[in-house]
């Protein structure tokens, strides 16, 4: 195989992009040597077990991989501003829209509220850290390394092409011969086991690692979303990988499980995919109310309401998000049977997420509530939510469907599910836990232009593509004729995509900002919270807490500071027992993604070699003997003394 | 522990009998009657799957001790989930335009 075969050449902008990454890779490396910073690297972040530290390295890989969507997004918007645009051609449109989907959904918003559970799950439940710390951090480094192996298609091989859902038979072997749907169905692959680790782990922590006296019905509301995330991405994720494992077996190997040519069934794809696809939208959501109910809660100075109804209807959303796949594809033909059964269990799961959102306003009742920046995020998610939800019911009868399916409709009805549901709960999380990651908060002043311009922007840009949509605008087109009255609608749509990137521009700002001059004197606890994640320093100790705290109702951290008995006895403190680092998670995470590459190329005899690569990872870890370190009773002292006035 | 091995374990007689009668009978049906193929599978199909339960309460105490409820809320929502994924498919791919 020769260069020009292996990278993509002849686009100009490609090549801008070629040029940007190298000088970009060069300037980091000299970057690093110039001030000396790749031992405090290796030893504080590369290695780390720490799940803040996790954490935080999946919140920053979260917000790189959601400017790269963004632009995709962008360029999008851009080519269909107006009639006949020859901004993009055809083959480059489709290579934006698959990768602007995969990355938004599986590297932007799943990192992000990992990364957020990551930091903020162990301190609600008290917690010294997640149940299985290297298994973390292997998860981390096998979603970072997939993250990367998919994005270096656009420039080394070529993209995928065939939708996010890469449906066949597009997506086989025989329409799509190039490299590029290799990389969805690899990188994909190996992000997918580090998120069923990931929910593996979360459910262990938090059924097994609780503090003492919190019963699950004590749970802060983000420890139950999550937990119940975790329970579907366990229930979910391997269908995927089932699913991702046949699509490398007809592209790689030559099988025939999803092509007609030798009896295989290309819908029994669209089936698999939306069987993990479902339940991945609830997966991702799920956590997202989790925080709203935090920070609603919180910022009303009152308890959430309805705290039981609220469990059972996330338990309920669960249940029903594993029966309502078929709605993605009815109009694939099938029995009146199927279609009617999975419209109503669809209908229903609006039932449970009503319930929420009366919750929500309920908890809002009455209280004295503060228009932080975070505040204002879940405020505006309520109505811009409850739009993308009537307009789900409406798509989910089968047979008005048939009207609706694939036209942008469909695609604005799932960016107001998304954005209000993911993004703005990401950024009221992050505005929100700052703090506790990072010992300042962010800029109010320039939340506030963040958050107006990225919410007017979103609104301005998907409410047209509604009724492009009905004006019967089909989804992915690249380019359409003067004349059918679209391109008013679609010349606001991409001038409110610029003012959203304009929001998301305030926020790169914002932290910009906040690292520079925000005071540090902000106190553990800078918006007087109820749970106990507050009870910890900003940023917070690496063992978390000194001494693990005793719970016997919920919001315990507000009982604490009610009843005055958030103290810590000298005589209490104890030696703490925490893990050490490995290399061998960001070791192994390399190997996978140096045998992913050499897969893509179908390179398997250097994918072979390589895979020993992580077997001898494996066997590595199996004589790892180390038991961890102790920190001494007197180092927990002279730290909780830095930031306690009692001891 | 303890105490379990002095009572007379009634539980473990129950169950041992129950999944004789269980295998007879399936034999019998197999080899005795005349039902047609299809009906035969799904009998000893359903009855299997009785005996798999009575195995897992009356033998391996998935209900009892510590863990039994969450034993037990495992197995049935595996068990769901298998149901969804494998009899959900099959129904799907079987019935519509696209298998005809």
């Amino acid at each position: 195989m020769s260069v020009d075969q292996i990278l993509v050449t002849g686009d100009p902008l490609i090549l801008a992009s070629q040029i940007a990454i190298l000088l970009t890779i060069i300037g980091a490396v000299v970057g690093i040597t110039y001030f000396k910073k790749w031992r405090y690297l290796w030893e504080e972040w590369l290695t780390t077990v720490d799940h803040k530290k996790i954490g935080i390295m999946y919140i920053l890989a979260g917000v790189a991989m959601f400017f790269r969507g963004g632009v995709d997004g962008l360029m999008m918007k851009a080519q269909t501003s107006r009639p006949n645009m020859e901004f993009l051609d055809a083959q480059h449109y489709d290579e934006v829209f698959t990768t602007h989907g995969i990355v938004m959904i599986l590297f932007m918003a799943m990192p992000m509220l990992i990364g957020i559970m990551n930091v903020v799950l162990p301190l609600q439940i008290g917690a010294r850290d997640v149940a299985f710390p290297k298994l973390n951090a292997l998860s981390f480094w096998t979603f970072f390394v997939a993250a990367m192996l998919f994005n270096i298609s656009f420039v080394i091989g070529g993209s995928p092409d065939a939708g996010w859902t890469s449906y066949f038979p597009l997506a086989g072997k025989e329409f799509t011969p190039g490299v590029g749907n290799n990389y969805y169905a690899i990188a994909l692959q190996i992000a997918g086991i580090g998120t069923l680790a990931t929910g593996i782990n979360f459910i262990v922590t938090i059924l097994k690692m609780r503090a003492p006296g919190m019963t699950l019905m004590k749970m802060p509301m983000f420890t139950w979303t999550s937990l119940v995330t975790s329970i579907l991405i366990v229930a979910a994720f391997p269908i995927l990988t089932v699913a991702l494992a046949f699509m490398t077996m007809d592209r790689l190997f030559g099988a025939h499980f999803f092509t007609v040519a030798a009896g295989g069934d290309p819908m029994l794809w669209l089936n698999l995919f939306w069987l993990w696809g479902h339940p991945e939208v609830y997966i991702v959501v799920l956590p997202a109310f989790g925080m709203f109910s935090e920070v609603i809660a919180t910022f009303s100075r009152k308890n959430l309401y309805g705290y039981k109804t609220m469990v059972a209807s996330i338990v309920g959303i669960a249940f029903l998000s594993m029966l309502v796949w078929v709605h993605h594809f009815y109009t694939m033909g099938n029995s009146a049977a199927v279609n009617s059964v999975f419209s109503i269990t669809t209908m229903m799961i609006a039932i449970p997420t009503g319930v929420k959102i009366f919750n929500w306003l309920f908890t809002m009742r009455k209280g004295r509530i503060k228009f932080t920046t975070s505040m204002l995020w879940s405020l505006a998610f309520i109505p811009c939510f409850t739009i993308g939800g009537v307009t789900g019911v409406m798509l989910a009868m089968a047979a008005a469907d048939y009207q609706y399916h694939n036209t942008m409709f469909l695609v604005a009805h799932f960016h107001y599910v998304l954005i209000p549901g993911v993004v703005f709960a990401v950024f009221a999380g992050l505005y929100y836990w700052w703090p506790k990651m990072f010992g300042f908060t962010l800029n109010e002043k320039i939340g506030k232009w963040h958050f107006w311009l990225f919410v007017i922007g979103f609104n301005l840009t998907f409410m047209p593509m509604f009724f492009v949509g009905l004006d019967g605008m089909s989804r992915r087109m690249y380019t359409y004729s003067e004349g059918l009255g679209w391109e008013g609608w679609l010349g606001f749509s991409a001038a409110g995509s610029l003012i959203m990137a304009a929001g998301f521009a305030a926020l790169c700002y914002n932290i910009y900002w906040s690292f520079r001059f925000a005071s540090r004197d902000v106190g553990s606890d800078p918006w007087d919270a109820r749970t106990l994640e507050w009870a910890t320093a900003s940023p917070v100790q690496h063992y978390n807490f000194a001494v693990v705290p005793k719970v016997d109702s919920l919001d315990p951290f507000w009982k604490m500071k009610k009843k005055g008995t958030f103290k810590l006895k000298k005589q209490d403190i104890k030696e703490i027992h925490m893990p050490s680092n490995s290399a061998i998670p960001i070791l192994m995470g390399i190997a996978f993604g140096i045998v992913g590459f050499f897969l893509v190329f179908e390179w398997f005899t250097l994918a072979a070699i390589w895979s020993l690569g992580i077997i001898a990872c494996l066997v590595a870890n199996s004589f790892d003997y180390d038991d961890g370190y102790h920190v001494s009773a007197e180092e927990v002292e002279e730290t909780e003394r830095k930031w306690r006035g009692d001891l | 522990m303890e105490k379990t091995n002095k009572v007379f374990p009634g539980k473990l007689v129950i169950g041992f009998l129950l999944s004789i009668v269980m295998t007879v009978l399936a034999a019998w049906i197999a080899l005795g009657t005349d039902f047609s193929k299809s009906v035969i599978m799904w009998m000893i199909g359903a009855l299997a799957i009785f005996q798999a339960g009575v195995q897992l309460i009356m033998f391996m105490h998935i209900n009892e001790g510590k863990s039994g409820m969450i034993n037990t809320i495992n197995i049935v929502y595996s068990v769901f989930i298998a149901a969804v994924i494998v009899a959900g498919s099959i129904w799907i791919l079987t019935t519509g335009h696209a298998a005809h």
